[in-house]
């Protein structure tokens, strides 16, 4: 069996390099091709019917004016008469035409009677949703009455973070086909292996006869895994249609009202502490809504987890809204706003600086002396020393403050099965059931392949985006880099090994004694003895050869290619206008605990785009639900608001690599650099302003009430 | 887009195509609103069983005639990607706000959601299909990949075009000229740090419209 662990960081020569991602010039060119993108011949055009009532039940249906307009193919309902909808924006019926603008004339024909029924769409309040609130459970540790009974400061604070939503730019859907027994589909998924397994349940097809294709896919962010209901029905639209395709992809006020929201989080929290800091008690009165089902409890006390004495009450909100659907860190970036805010405003109590605060609690963290480097780093990155000062302290109406939040997350590699071909000629396919959601996925194989082979990037092939390759998992949870990296070096060394057979007699040594090194292979260390890549391939005759590759999680640990656990630590600068309220971006900078880095290039980019997620979500974006009509609100792009490039600053992304790091193996990087930033954000516009906006996003409304409340107060 | 000519910005105000006051009244960020909801309210009146009716246009897409039968309803947007399968200009918001459907019409950059395609005829329209030849990138394009100004890359056509229509009329930007002349895009994956990076140095590639 080879030798499967990485080469040394010194010796590694793709590995570790900054590379440009491979579908870049497809993708800045316009000629990428997302499920969006395809128009297979005979393309029927998909439009969905949603419910405008937020709780209503449904009296009758009548498509007869829909189908007799020209050009409608199809029709099919996804409830029926008597069902109760829970929510505004569920999906009620779906058209197949011959155009987009026809469908939509179509949905428009189509007659429902409602009962329209009342409706809990708020839930800021956890003393209005009445009924619909449902504890959730109660933990404690310790002894939290004693020990607020002898802390020397308490802290009792109240904070909110909203639902927010995907808003993928590709919206959700797929184009599919289904003719006779065989389905051709195409999704804009996360999940490209497991699709046809769940699409074969959903709609009685062997997952054999089910193709997958996804080479490019618009954004996910933890919401495109399963297929959905309208992917059910097109294809069921399609098979009516003797097998023309059918493409449906959400309009963009479907896809922000029932594609996914991150769930709202609330906390009442008190906190004790000694007066030199050191945190003894906890208790929070949680609650939460993503939708119908209710939400979570927070992982609160977040990263410190170790407080001695504690108690945790949760309460899950019912809501007549859209569904929750994991979204990048579930229920970390509000557990890590929820924490940081209580443990910066405890420090103010103290009179102490919120960095030292969590420096002196770092005991209570599983990771003490990283995140005491983390905090230094990102302290000297940030210049904390000359722009700290104590809450509200300034001058003029421009107020400039700082803040911290900090993240964890594990991000061990999931299953994942890779084959390497090396075919007779020398040229290489490495072959995956994987998917690049933008992550640089595909880049990645490609860099492990070519160190495992010593061959140029430019040699290898890598195929991923269907299901016809062997499987690996889903990407989510940041298991991606470590699953595929670890299968495609076992299959590409697997291969090489058998490459080594045949050649070895022609070498005069035994196959162990061969590497592959400069697109040759030699005698360890002696390029005198070696003979090309093309001309080692030639020994194959006319066979190719195939090997897998596979990461198997429970193996993971004790092969030390991939592994779990990644701290982090953001801090931003903020500046606020104390007569408009408008927050604005000076800086931010993000200390990341990463393992080895495949490609720093696309890992920082991932970084960079986690700490514009934050700034978005801590200053601008919030579902805002109608409570007299119990729908969406914003469900658009200007007034659903995300940042532009105007609004973010400078950002400084710190991957923390060295060999201490190195040595623990790849760790996925996807959640944890998107979960401290919001805290941070707000917690610099608690210490530019000395007063708590207590609910993101850090809107001018809310700046202007806290500091009315406090002038008033 | 970003002018230093107030008479040169009403002007293209007047003739519709400014992307500059659309994000005037979508206001990213800071929240002024207006025009987005005016825009939605004269579809809704407009859209009821009016116009199903197909007509028969040619259009001047990247250099070549074409013909396309699209409905008077039928945005530029969904003629090129529902119809004449040119699908690099994706459609996100559907309403001008995010720019991913961007293209030029008659050199002007145009939200393509935002134009009916009948108002597109005699037009001169060019897509991202049309800036280089295929196989090739454009300065433009190849400064986004140096810089990995782009993730999930749905968003990526749209600010090319934008960034190319924004060098053609600056071509030697300020970081912050460059943050505002590229305010007219939205990404999701937050790929801006690369933008800003990719745009500067695109400006010293391409020097306006000399090598388009």
């Amino acid at each position: 069996m080879p030798d499967y662990k990485w080469p040394d960081m010194a010796k590694r020569k793709v590995m570790g390099q900054r590379i440009s991602r491979l579908d870049g010039p497809a993708k800045s060119s316009g000629r990428a091709k997302y499920p969006s993108d395809m128009n297979p011949q005979g393309l029927l055009q998909g439009v969905l019917l949603t419910s405008p009532h937020a709780h209503a039940k449904i009296r009758s249906i009548n498509i007869d004016a829909a189908k007799a307009i020209p050009g409608v193919i199809g029709i099919k309902t996804f409830v029926q008469p008597g069902a109760e909808i829970q929510w505004a924006g569920a999906e009620i019926a779906i058209v197949a035409a011959t155009t987009e603008e026809i469908g939509r004339d179509a949905v428009r024909a189509i007659k429902i009677d409602w009962e329209v029924l009342p409706h809990v769409v708020k839930e800021e309040s956890l003393a209005k949703v009445g009924v619909r609130a449902k504890a959730a459970g109660e933990q404690v540790t310790g002894d939290p009455e004693k020990a607020f009974a002898e802390a020397d400061v308490k802290l009792e604070a109240e904070y909110g973070i909203p639902v927010i939503t995907h808003c993928c730019l590709e919206p959700h859907g797929n184009v599919i086909s289904w003719k006779g027994n065989q389905v051709d589909f195409w999704p804009s998924t996360q999940a490209v292996s497991t699709a046809a397994t769940q699409l074969a349940t959903l709609i009685g097809v062997p997952a054999a006869n089910i193709k997958v294709t996804c080479d490019h896919m618009g954004g996910g962010f933890g919401s495109k895994f399963p297929p959905d209901s309208w992917g059910v029905e097109s294809a069921k639209l399609s098979k009516d249609a003797d097998g023309r395709p059918v493409k449906i992809f959400l309009d963009r006020q479907t896809e922000l009202t029932i594609a996914g929201v991150r769930p709202s989080h609330f906390a009442k929290i008190k906190i004790g502490a000694k007066a030199d800091g050191t945190i003894t008690a906890w208790q929070s009165d949680s609650w939460s809504s993503g939708g119908f089902g209710g939400g979570g409890m927070p992982p609160i006390p977040y990263v410190f987890v170790n407080i001695p004495n504690r108690r945790n009450n949760h309460a899950a909100v019912s809501l007549n809204a859209g569904p929750q659907r994991a979204w990048r860190a579930p229920n970390h970036p509000q557990a890590a706003f929820l924490t940081c805010s209580a443990l910066t405003d405890l420090a103010a109590k103290l009179n102490m600086d919120p960095l030292e605060l969590m420096n002196k609690n770092a005991g209570l963290t599983l990771r003490a002396a990283t995140y005491q480097d983390q905090l230094k780093k990102a302290a000297e990155l940030i210049d904390w020393k000359t722009k700290y000062h104590a809450p509200g302290e300034g001058k003029g109406t421009i107020r400039r403050g700082v803040g911290i939040g900090v993240a964890t997350w594990g991000g061990a590699g999931h299953a994942s099965k890779a084959k390497c071909i090396i075919h007779p000629d020398g040229s290489v396919e490495v072959e995956l059931g994987s998917q690049d959601l933008g992550t640089g996925n595909r880049t990645c194989i490609t860099m492990v392949a070519a160190e495992s082979l010593g061959l140029p990037m430019s040699a290898i092939k890598v195929k991923i985006g269907s299901n016809e390759y062997p499987a690996s998992g889903p990407s989510g949870g940041s298991t991606t880099i470590g699953g595929v990296s670890t299968s495609t070096r076992k299959a590409t060394l697997n291969a090489l090994e058998k490459l080594f057979e045949k050649v070895a007699p022609s070498l005069g040594v035994p196959p162990d004694q061969l590497e592959a090194v400069d697109s040759r292979i030699q005698v360890k260390g002696n390029p005198n003895k070696a003979m090309s890549w093309k001309q080692a391939a030639q020994k194959l005759g006319p066979s190719k050869i195939e090997e897998m590759g596979e990461n198997v999680p429970a193996q993971a640990a004790r092969e030390g290619l991939n592994t779990l656990g990644a701290a982090g630590v953001q801090m931003a600068e903020v500046e606020v206008d104390t007569e408009t309220g408008i927050v604005k971006m000076r800086k931010m900078v993000a200390v990341q605990d990463c393992g080895l880095v495949v490609n720093p290039k696309t890992a920082e980019s991932q970084v960079f785009g986690a700490c514009i997620m934050s700034i978005c979500s801590a200053l601008f974006e919030e579902r805002v639900m109608d409570a007299v009509t119990g729908r969406v609100l914003n469900p658009d792009m200007e007034f659903y608001k995300l940042a532009g490039l105007p609004d973010i600053g400078e950002i400084v992304v710190h991957m923390d690599i060295q060999e201490v790091h190195d040595k623990r193996g790849i760790i996925g990087l996807g959640e944890p650099c998107a979960i401290g930033g919001t805290a941070a954000i707000a917690n610099a516009v608690y210490n530019a302003l000395g007063v708590r906006v207590p609910m993101v996003p850090v809107t001018p409304d809310r700046v202007l009430n806290a500091l009315g409340s406090k002038r008033y107060a | 887009m970003s002018s230093n000519n107030d008479s040169e910005k009403d002007k293209r105000a007047q003739s519709g195509f400014s992307r500059r006051s659309w994000l005037r009244g979508a206001g990213i960020g800071t929240g002024v609103v207006g025009a987005g909801v005016l825009e939605q309210e004269a579809d809704a009146q407009a859209a009821p069983k009016v116009m199903s009716g197909e007509v028969e246009i040619a259009l001047d897409i990247n250099g070549r005639k074409r013909s396309v039968k699209v409905e008077p309803r039928t945005t530029l947007l969904d003629a090129l990607r529902n119809r004449m399968d040119l699908t690099g200009a994706k459609r996100v918001c559907d309403r001008g706000t995010c720019g991913a459907c961007t293209v030029s019409v008659n050199g002007k950059i145009v939200y393509g959601c935002t134009m009916l395609a009948v108002d597109a005829v005699d037009k001169k329209i060019q897509t991202i299909e049309g800036i280089a030849p295929e196989g090739q990138l454009h300065p433009v394009s190849a400064a986004f990949v140096n810089n990995d100004a782009q993730q999930c890359g749905y968003c990526t056509p749209g600010f090319v075009m934008a960034a190319k229509g924004f060098l053609d009329r600056t071509p030697n930007p300020t970081q912050e000229q460059v943050e505002k002349g590229m305010a007219g895009n939205i990404c999701r994956c937050g790929t801006y740090v690369g933008v800003r990076k990719a745009v500067l140095e695109a400006a010293k590639n391409y020097r306006g419209g000399s090598n388009a």
